[in-house]
C-alpha cells in the first residue's frame, strides 16, 4: 500500500488490523494491532521475533502506552472523522513529552488539508483515505513556510528568529 | 498598532494561496461539501440565507485608516456597499460570491488583514477593551498580550480541531468593558500582593444555550507564563472536552461537569510539564510587541483649550452628544469619541462603504489614523483633542454618525437575525427598528439613562441577550416569531445572567412591553439609580406584574 512517509509517497507493507478478538491467534507479519489486543497478548507478542505496532483511538489516553513504548516501531493514531482533533494532542504528547522516536502514523479519515497540522504535531506517516489522491495530498505538507508557535516539529516560536 | 514584518506577511500570503487552492478544489468537485465546510469556516466563510457570509478578523478591534478604507473598497467591489460590525469586534460581509473570496482575502492581505479563524472549532479573534491604552482605570495596556495570543493561536496545529469554538478576551482595566467573564478564557490584568502585574484567569464562561459566568481557576500567573498556561487549558479541553454532542462541547460544560477545582487541578498538572520550557515568553518579545502600542505624540498644550466647554454651553445638541459619546482620557485635554453605529433608521452595527471611507479620513485628521471597533458594535476614536471635538461632531453628524445614544436604550446589541442568518428563529433587526420608532425622544432616552438592551434571534446568543440589562431572545412558536425577555443581566465586573420575565411576547408587542418595564423602573428608582441597580434592589416581581397584568 502507498502511504506518505517522511515527506514522500512510499510503498509500505504494514497491514492495519482494525478488529480482532483478543483470544484470536497472534497474526504473522507486520501488523498494526488494536492496543487492546496487544495488552491481552503482550507476552506472546513479545516472544515473536518481529516488529510491533499498535493503534489507539482518540478516547485512549497516551499514558496507557508508556510502559510499552520501546516495543513499538510504530504507533498509529486514529481519526474516526477528520474533525476529531484529539489525536493531535496524543501525537504532540508522544513526541514531545514521552519522547517517542518511532513512526507516528495517522489512520482513518486522513485528508490532505489536515496534513500540515498533523505534521506539526509530530506525525511522521499518513495513510490517506482510499478515495483521495495521495500524490495530491503530499503537496499540503508545504502549505506554510512560517510557523508562529512552538510545536512537536521542533519549531521554536517565530519571535526567537526576529 | 502592530505592524507586520516579513514573517507575518508571509503567513497571510500563504493562507490566501492555500484557501484559493481549497476553493478551486471544492468548485471542481474534488472536495465534498462536508470536507470543505470546516476549511471555509476556519476562514470565516459561512453559507447563509441569501449568500455566503464572510467574517473578517479585526484583532482586538483595532484598525488603521488604511485598513478601514480597504474594508470600504471590498464592500463596494464585492458586496452591496455595506458591511456589519459584530460583537467580536469583527466585520461581516453579507453578500460576497464564493468564487471571489480568495480575491477578497488577497486584498485584505495587502493591508495586513485576514479572515483566519473567524469561525470554526478553533481559537477565535481575541477581543479586548475598546478604550485600551487610554483609559484612566487601566492597570496595563492589554493589546500587546492580545497580539501575543493572536500569534500563538494562529494556525495552532494542536488546537485547530477543538470540540467547539474557543473565545478569549483580555481586559487591562479595573472596569471590565470586554465581557471577560462570559468567555471560554477571560483574562484580567491584575496586580498581586507584591505589586507585580500578571493575569487572573477565568475559564468556562459563555452564553449560548447553557450560559455560565466563568469561575477564576488561577488568580495570578506571571506574564511570561501566559502562553504555557493557555496551552495547558487548551490541551486539557482538546483531550477531554465532549465531542458526542455539539451543544455540550464548549469548555464551560467540561469545567462544570468536572467542577472548577478538579478542572483547575488537571490544568495545573498539565502546566507543570510545559511551564518552564519553550512556551515561556521572553521578556524581550513582550517588550518588542509593547513597543508597537506606545502612546502617540500628544499635544502638551491640549489641556489649555476652553472652546469645548463654551461649545457645550451654547449648543444643546452638541452637549447631548458630548454627554453620551465621549469617554474620559488619561491625558488631560484629550477624549475618546464613540461613533454611534446605532442611528435610528439603520440596523445596529451596519456601515456603508461611503461612511467607512469618511470615518477613515476623519481618523487621519483627528485621531492619529486609528479606529477601534467595540463589542457593542460602535466605533471609537481614542485620541481626539478636546479643541477638535466640536468640528469632529459636526462632520460626523453630516453622515448620520453622531447619534447621541451611547449606553442608552437605542444603543442596542443586535445579531443579524432572521434577515440574514441561517440559524435564526426570529428577526432581530425589525425589533431594533420597532424600539427605535417607539423611543425617538432623546430627552426621554437621556432621562432613562444607561441601559443595555441585547438581542439574539436564536438561542445561540450572538447578541449576548443573557447579559443584557434587558435581554431579548427570538424564538419560533409554531411558525410565529415570539420574544422571550430577561431582566438584570450584566457582562461587566458584576457579571450576571438575566432572569426570565415570563412567557414569550408577541412580535408587535415588544417595544410596548419595554415601555412598561421602563415605567416600572421610573416609578421605583431612587435618586440617580440606574436601571440595573433598581432592578437588583426591587427584583423581578413588579416588572412581571406590570407586563403580564395588562396583557
Amino acid at each position: 500500500m502507498r502511504v506518505i512517509k517522511d515527506k514522500a509517497v512510499v510503498n509500505d507493507d504494514w497491514q492495519l488490523i482494525r478488529e480482532i478478538d483478543t483470544d484470536a491467534a497472534v497474526p504473522e507479519g507486520k501488523v498494526i494491532l488494536p492496543f487492546a489486543y496487544w495488552q491481552a497478548n503482550r507476552e506472546a507478542l513479545l516472544k515473536q521475533n518481529s516488529e510491533h505496532a499498535v493503534w489507539i483511538d482518540g478516547a485512549t489516553q497516551t499514558e496507557v502506552l508508556l510502559d510499552d513504548l520501546e516495543h513499538f516501531s510504530m504507533i498509529a493514531l486514529d481519526f474516526p472523522a477528520f474533525k476529531d482533533g484529539r489525536s493531535y494532542s496524543h501525537a504532540s504528547l508522544l513526541r514531545n513529552r514521552y519522547n517517542y522516536k518511532g513512526d507516528l502514523r495517522a489512520i482513518g479519515d486522513v485528508l490532505r488539508d489536515q496534513l500540515f497540522f498533523l505534521q506539526r504535531c509530530g506525525m511522521s506517516s499518513y495513510e490517506i483515505r482510499k478515495d483521495k489522491d495521495i500524490d495530491d495530498a503530499l503537496k499540503s505538507l508545504q502549505d506554510f513556510s512560517v510557523r508562529y508557535q512552538a510545536a512537536a516539529d521542533d519549531a521554536l516560536p517565530i519571535y526567537r528568529q526576529r | 498598532m502592530y505592524k507586520y514584518d516579513n514573517y507575518d506577511q508571509t503567513i497571510v500570503n500563504e493562507r490566501v494561496a492555500q484557501f484559493r487552492d481549497q476553493t478551486e478544489r471544492f468548485l471542481a468537485g474534488k472536495l465534498s461539501e462536508e470536507e470543505f465546510r470546516p476549511l471555509r469556516l476556519m476562514n470565516g466563510l459561512y453559507v447563509q440565507r441569501h449568500a455566503p457570509m464572510l467574517r473578517v478578523a479585526i484583532p482586538y478591534g483595532l484598525l488603521s485608516s488604511k485598513q478601514l478604507k480597504m474594508l470600504a473598497h471590498i464592500a463596494r467591489k464585492y458586496d452591496k456597499n455595506y458591511a456589519h460590525f459584530s460583537t467580536r469586534q469583527n466585520l461581516q460581509y453579507n453578500w460576497p460570491a464564493l468564487e471571489t473570496v480568495p480575491d477578497i482575502l488577497a486584498d485584505l492581505a495587502s493591508v495586513e488583514m485576514h479572515a483566519i479563524q473567524t469561525s470554526g472549532n478553533d481559537i477565535r479573534n481575541t477581543t479586548s477593551d475598546q478604550f485600551a491604552g487610554i483609559a484612566k482605570d487601566e492597570i496595563e495596556d492589554p493589546r500587546p498580550y492580545c497580539e501575543i495570543i493572536r500569534q500563538w493561536s494562529t494556525f495552532h496545529p494542536e488546537f485547530s480541531y477543538l470540540p467547539r469554538k474557543f473565545k478569549i478576551a483580555v481586559s487591562g482595566a479595573t472596569h471590565d468593558r470586554a465581557a471577560v467573564q462570559v468567555h471560554d478564557i477571560g483574562l484580567y490584568l491584575v496586580k498581586n500582593d507584591v505589586g507585580e502585574v500578571g493575569f487572573n484567569v477565568i475559564v468556562g464562561g459563555g452564553l449560548g444555550r447553557t450560559p455560565f459566568i466563568g469561575p477564576s481557576i488561577k488568580p495570578f500567573i506571571q506574564k511570561q507564563d501566559l502562553l504555557s498556561y493557555l496551552e495547558a487549558v487548551l490541551r486539557v479541553y482538546n483531550r477531554y472536552g465532549r465531542r458526542d454532542n455539539m451543544y455540550k462541547a464548549r469548555i464551560k460544560i467540561l469545567v462544570n461537569e468536572l467542577g472548577k477545582e478538579e478542572f483547575a487541578r488537571q490544568v495545573e498538572e498539565e502546566w507543570s510539564h510545559i511551564k518552564d520550557g519553550v512556551m515561556k515568553i521572553d521578556q524581550k518579545e513582550i517588550d518588542r510587541v509593547k513597543s508597537f502600542f506606545a502612546s502617540p505624540d500628544y499635544d502638551g498644550a491640549a489641556a489649555d483649550d476652553t472652546s469645548f466647554e463654551s461649545a457645550k454651553a451654547s449648543n444643546k445638541a452638541f452637549s447631548n452628544w458630548a454627554k453620551r459619546n465621549l469617554f474620559p482620557h488619561k491625558v488631560s485635554g484629550y477624549s475618546a469619541v464613540v461613533i454611534s453605529l446605532k442611528a435610528p433608521d439603520t440596523p445596529p452595527g451596519d456601515v456603508t462603504d461611503e461612511q467607512m471611507d469618511y470615518i477613515a479620513d476623519l481618523s487621519d485628521q483627528y485621531s492619529f489614523g486609528e479606529i477601534v471597533v467595540t463589542h457593542d458594535q460602535n466605533l471609537v476614536f481614542n485620541n481626539v483633542k478636546q479643541s477638535d471635538l466640536f468640528s469632529l461632531w459636526e462632520k460626523l453628524a453630516e453622515k448620520k454618525l453622531a447619534t447621541p445614544n451611547i449606553g442608552l436604550l437605542t444603543d442596542m446589541i443586535c445579531c443579524p437575525g432572521l434577515d440574514f442568518c441561517a440559524l435564526a428563529n426570529a428577526g432581530s433587526i425589525p425589533i431594533a427598528k420597532q424600539i427605535n420608532d417607539k423611543f425617538d425622544n432623546i430627552d426621554y432616552l437621556h432621562d432613562i439613562g444607561e441601559i443595555k438592551i441585547k438581542m439574539s434571534g436564536c438561542m445561540n446568543a450572538c447578541g449576548h441577550h443573557h447579559v443584557g440589562h434587558i435581554g431579548i431572545l427570538g424564538v419560533d412558536k409554531k411558525g410565529e416569531e415570539f420574544y422571550q425577555l430577561t431582566l438584570g443581566g450584566s457582562a461587566e465586573n458584576d457579571a450576571s445572567l438575566g432572569d426570565r420575565l415570563g412567557p414569550g411576547i408577541a412580535k408587535e408587542e415588544v417595544a410596548n412591553v419595554i415601555g412598561r418595564i421602563l415605567d416600572v423602573y421610573v416609578e421605583h428608582r431612587q435618586e440617580d439609580e440606574k436601571f440595573l441597580e433598581t432592578y437588583r434592589r426591587v427584583g423581578i416581581s413588579p416588572f412581571k406584574e406590570r407586563v403580564y397584568a395588562s396583557n
